[in-house]
């Protein structure tokens, strides 16, 4: 996990660019954004909202599809480029490959459909020849390992049903249920409060360790990324403007967007307790 | 089942409710059936006797009490120019129950391809013309409807008899057939609401955050709008499909008499106009029960589709 390994270089993304043209004038959103990461590594983006750090996220995961929106680059995954390759291609990777995460456990997982079925939908999309039991057997093993009690209980729940913390769990079993080459998480912890959020990145390291999945860590919070990821990014205003491993930025930070950023952790020798940017 | 049992003793509540309103406001409303049956020529004992012998000098709860306890038994009681109201309206009931059926059909098998189509193209030529066309629609009432087929396809392009009238006793395809246009003339609005409703819904559901998971997972544009998006998109379009039923049914009141249709319809006006008390109570008290049974069913599909209902309510 330090980086100072080589490891095979699994997805690599060149001079993304993404543009808004909903106004009068198109509004770049990203620019000259590149990332290569490796297997088994755990990279951070970092950044206010709207610095872009979502977005180039969601364009790796192929999930931008807007047609006011216009993509440049290359974001190079198996052989394929992700932003040119057709739908069907694309739709392979996705939640085989490809994992991904989101911000809001509350609202991401479908409301009145069971978790069992949330689960191993993505077996059921990719991996038809998988009978219905074996991937029942998947899903409560799988719900098991991301830390839920009773994973045979859970399966015949629904979200409504679950806590917060759970329901990320749930997301994470069901992106992990492939056994995905890359997860990436778009601040998985936000919305989760501070203990919660500890079991979290918890778990994505032991995810990280045993399965030897590459994570995309995205978040506002630099403490977290410092306890879970080896590289970062750091982003402001759709440009990457610092990347480096975590001990060089975080001794050494050049930038002064990225100083300030490290200015603002709270820390436990002080009274402040606030934990936003 | 517990939650089925709370909304039956609901219902029994609500129907003596209503029961004590119809039979109310018919006492209430000037006219008198002994004037009706005997005429004004009648003397004014004879009145007495009639009024006597048909028990209505005897006190209100009197008379109230012995319609619902025969009520209750399933005897409706005489109408005042036909006989026995059970038979009138089991004879009726099917044309005005056809007429319903098929105004819903209509509107399930039109409103939710449509819907979905639309909201899936949103902002497409389709779209556009199909929202201005319904909005169009959906401001004109069944009876000019109803006028408007008739002039159209009953009296210009003759596809059907305007005013002519199988019995399903006789012939039952040709009275299917009969009920057609006055069918489309009852779902149109309900149609155009319909179609409104499950659009909004839909590109609504979509723009959710489930739906974004959904892709992630691999899913087609097809799986997300089939497999997760609809299943929410459709629970506000349940609860209109419930209670556009319950008014196809009192709807088609009105488009009997435009098409000539000798329903339930038509005979509640005329057994008003006759001031034949026993056959409109029935009537009411039927459409009641109907618009409750529905309302039940709408609410046990609803948990079937939303388990959170059941979290909420118990």
């Amino acid at each position: 996990m330090c980086g100072s390994e080589k490891f095979e270089v699994i997805l690599s993304v060149n001079d993304l660019h993404i543009e808004f043209h909903d106004h009068k004038q198109p509004q770049t959103a990203v620019e000259d954004f590149d990332l290569e990461l490796s297997k088994g590594e755990i990279v951070g983006i970092v950044g206010e909202s709207g610095s872009g750090k979502s977005l180039s996220a969601l364009a790796i995961a192929g999930l931008l599809s807007r047609h006011d929106m216009y993509k440049s680059g290359r974001i190079m995954f198996e052989g394929e480029d992700l932003l040119t390759c057709n739908r069907r291609k694309l739709r392979t990777f996705q939640g085989d490959e490809i994992s991904m995460i989101f911000q809001e456990p509350m609202t991401s997982l479908h409301p009145v459909k069971k978790i069992g079925w949330q689960t191993e939908e993505s077996l059921r999309i990719h991996h038809p020849e998988i009978d219905k039991k074996e991937r029942r057997l998947r899903a409560i093993s799988m719900l098991g390992k991301v830390g839920l009690h009773e994973p045979e209980r859970v399966y015949d729940m629904y979200p409504h049903e679950l806590s917060g913390g759970m329901r990320q769990r749930v997301m994470i079993a069901a992106a992990m249920i492939g056994h995905p080459k890359i997860l990436i998480a778009d601040e998985p912890t936000t919305a989760l409060d501070v203990t919660v959020q500890a079991q979290i990145v918890d778990l994505l390291k032991s995810i990280n360790k045993e399965e030897g999945t590459s994570i995309i860590f995205i978040s506002h919070d630099l403490s977290l990324v410092r306890q879970i990821c080896s590289r970062v990014l750091v982003m402001q205003k759709g440009v990457v403007v610092e990347s480096g491993s975590v001990n060089d930025i975080f001794t050494r930070p050049k930038n002064l967007y990225t100083r300030k950023l490290i200015a603002s952790i709270p820390r436990v020798d002080l009274t402040s307790e606030k934990k936003d940017i | 089942m517990k939650y089925i049992l709370k909304k039956a003793s609901m219902m029994v509540l609500t129907l003596i409710a209503v029961s004590i309103l119809v039979f109310l406001a018919f006492n209430l409303i000037p006219g008198d059936p002994a004037t009706r049956i005997l005429g004004t020529e009648a003397t004014e004992s004879q009145l007495q006797l009639l009024r006597q012998e048909m028990g209505l000098n005897d006190p209100i709860y009197v008379r109230y009490l012995r319609w619902i306890w025969n009520f209750i038994r399933g005897d409706l009681g005489e109408s005042y120019s036909y006989g026995s109201v059970s038979a009138l309206i089991l004879d009726k009931i099917p044309i005005t129950i056809w007429l319903a059926i098929m105004a819903f059909f209509l509107m399930f098998v039109i409103s939710i391809p449509l819907g979905i189509f639309t909201a899936r193209h949103e902002g497409g030529v389709i779209d556009k013309i199909v929202v201005v066309l319904d909005q169009v629609i959906m401001a004109i009432p069944p009876f000019f409807s109803g006028i408007i087929i008739t002039l159209v396809f009953g009296l210009t392009l003759q596809l059907f008899v305007p005013g002519g009238f199988v019995s399903y006793k006789i012939d039952f395809w040709g009275f299917i057939g009969y009920l057609v246009f006055p069918a489309i003339a009852i779902a149109l609005p309900k149609i155009t609401m319909c179609v409104k409703l499950l659009r909004g819904s839909v590109i609504e559901e979509i723009s959710k955050d489930y739906t974004r998971t959904a892709y992630s997972r691999g899913n087609t544009t097809r799986g997300v709008l089939y497999r997760h998006v609809l299943k929410n998109a459709m629970i506000p379009v349940i609860t209109f499909m419930g209670m556009a039923l319950a008014d196809m049914v009192s709807g088609s009141i009105v488009i009997e008499q435009v098409f000539n249709i000798p329903g339930i319809g038509r005979m509640l006006l005329s057994s008003i106009n006759n001031r034949d008390y026993p056959v409109v109570e029935a009537i009411i008290m039927g459409i009641a029960i109907l618009v409750m049974v529905v309302n039940l069913i709408v609410d046990i599909i609803y948990r079937l589709v939303d388990p959170r209902i059941e979290a909420i309510n118990d």
